[in-house]
């Protein structure tokens, strides 16, 4: 049903169809995952995160855009965007909108836009996008950019997945205790302020550096500690820390697209030549290795219980025979003769 | 595990502006637990075949209230084809003249659906032409 010969020959029908089975999670999509890995680890992957209604996707159609149409002279890039937009938990149903702002992009089959539900996954992806990444990858897109659901504070599953991460803010959206708060902020390798020609930016700016200032102290604190605190990085200081830079955007108008672009090639830089790219990669992998242990350990265990056992242990809870914590062992040792 | 889902793009092809008739439709297909990938105001033939292409659509809503169907969606069936598309079930609301209806249906188009259609009758009936 899926031809992965043509996907990588460059057959698009091909492969948005192999896109779906891999979004269902089906056994024909997982074969083809199998197929493709061998062929993945060349694309640039961005992540685009940020609240609501920030102007995530219109940004992303002006990244797209720009990859598409260089000014530098430079060929044109391959680009594919996943953009996810939540589920309903209620009915499973969605309304993914982020084509509205995509039309910049109509007409030029170098780009490849492609809507997902999360349908269900909390952490601003759904569970099959890592698959559709590695897709997209394998079927020779050179960058793929990241869309997630407006994550409010702690939808942090971007920063795993992508090797750039952006998190765009905009002006009116909190005061600077929400920029100090832990999660999406600490994330970000280049902080976005879209709508900049709104009022209230400097307001922002403001609260973002010195959440930046907080989070990212000079360079000499770590030297003064001595080695230790620099084992991360084996070229020692001489590779200094990359610091989140902030860049003011309009997306509707594309300024400050020139120099968002610029940052993100010098976070791609500094991640090749400071070994975090392979550091990044390697818990990339570890994380879905994780992750599918985890789905064949439960999966192994499931099938090893004698039919009625979950119940029966569950009657026992609701009757205070057994705690949980007791529960699990007894389930647990039942099941690993 | 495995999980499909009925996804549909609903599209305003041509230049009128009047979307509450297609939010509406996106609206009730999404409470009936559909994917539906919405793709605003204005849109050219070119680029919901695309999109039909990209998204691997079961399904394409389109809402004309302009009187360019004749025009439109005879592009659009033809788009399709080109692309290996020709399963896409496709229908229509808005304002089609009745004479028009037979031309649409010999057009290939799965259904009409004019003003004060419920929105229960186009789920069922995309339910039944996708699930087959």
């Amino acid at each position: 049903m899926v031809d992965v010969q043509a996907v990588l020959d460059g057959s698009r029908l091909d492969l948005s169809r192999m896109l779906t089975q891999i979004e269902n999670q089906t056994e024909t999509g997982q074969a083809a995952l199998i197929e493709l890995f061998p062929h993945t680890g060349r694309a640039e992957l961005i992540g685009i995160t940020g609240a609501p209604g920030t102007g995530k996707s219109s940004l992303v159609n002006q990244l797209a855009f720009h990859y598409r149409n260089p000014k530098n002279g430079e060929a044109p890039k391959k680009v594919a965007v996943v953009a996810v937009d939540p589920s309903s938990p209620f009915t499973g149903g969605a309304v993914l909108g982020d084509r509205i702002r995509m039309t910049a992009l109509s007409g030029d089959t170098g780009v490849f836009v492609r809507s997902m539900a999360s349908r269900g996954s909390l952490g601003g992806l759904a569970s099959a996008t890592a698959g559709m990444v590695q897709a997209f990858d394998a079927a020779g897109y050179e960058i793929i950019l990241i869309e997630t659901v407006g994550a409010g504070q702690a939808e942090v599953d971007i920063a795993r997945l992508a090797d750039t991460t952006l998190v765009v803010e905009a002006p009116g959206l909190g005061d600077d205790i929400q920029a100090i708060k832990a999660g999406i902020l600490e994330i970000a390798d280049i902080l976005v302020i879209n709508k900049a020609d709104r009022p209230g930016v400097e307001t922002t700016e403001r609260a973002l550096r010195s959440m930046l200032q907080l989070a990212h102290p000079v360079q000499r604190v770590f030297h003064h500690h001595g080695q230790d605190l620099i084992v991360d990085s084996p070229q020692g200081g001489e590779i200094p820390m990359w610091i989140p830079p902030i860049q003011r955007t309009v997306a509707t108008d594309a300024s400050g697209l020139p120099e968002l672009l610029g940052h993100i090639a010098d976070h791609r830089a500094h991640l090749e030549a400071s070994g975090d790219l392979k550091r990044r990669e390697r818990s990339r992998l570890a994380a879905e290795l994780d992750l599918r242990l985890q789905q064949a350990l439960v999966h192994r265990w499931e099938e090893s219980l004698s039919p009625g056992a979950y119940d029966q242990t569950l009657d026992r809870l609701l009757d205070r025979q057994l705690s949980p914590q007791e529960a699990v062992k007894a389930l647990l040792n039942g099941s690993l003769k | 595990m495995s999980e499909e889902k009925i996804r549909v793009i609903v599209a305003k092809p041509g230049l009128d502006g009047h979307d509450r008739g297609a939010k509406v439709v996106a609206r009730a297909l999404r409470d009936a637990g559909m994917e539906v990938i919405y793709t605003g105001l204005r849109q050219t033939p070119e680029m919901i075949a695309e999109a039909a292409l990209q998204e691997d659509a079961h399904a394409i809503g389109l809402s004309i209230l302009s009187g360019a169907h004749m025009a439109i969606v005879p592009r659009i069936m033809e788009l399709l084809k080109e692309n290996g598309q020709e399963n896409v079930k496709v229908f229509l609301g808005g304002i089609i003249p009745d004479e028009d209806i037979p031309k649409m249906t010999e057009l290939g188009i799965a259904g009409v659906y004019g003003p004060g259609t419920s929105t229960e009758l186009i789920v069922e009936d995309i339910r039944k032409l996708v699930l087959g």
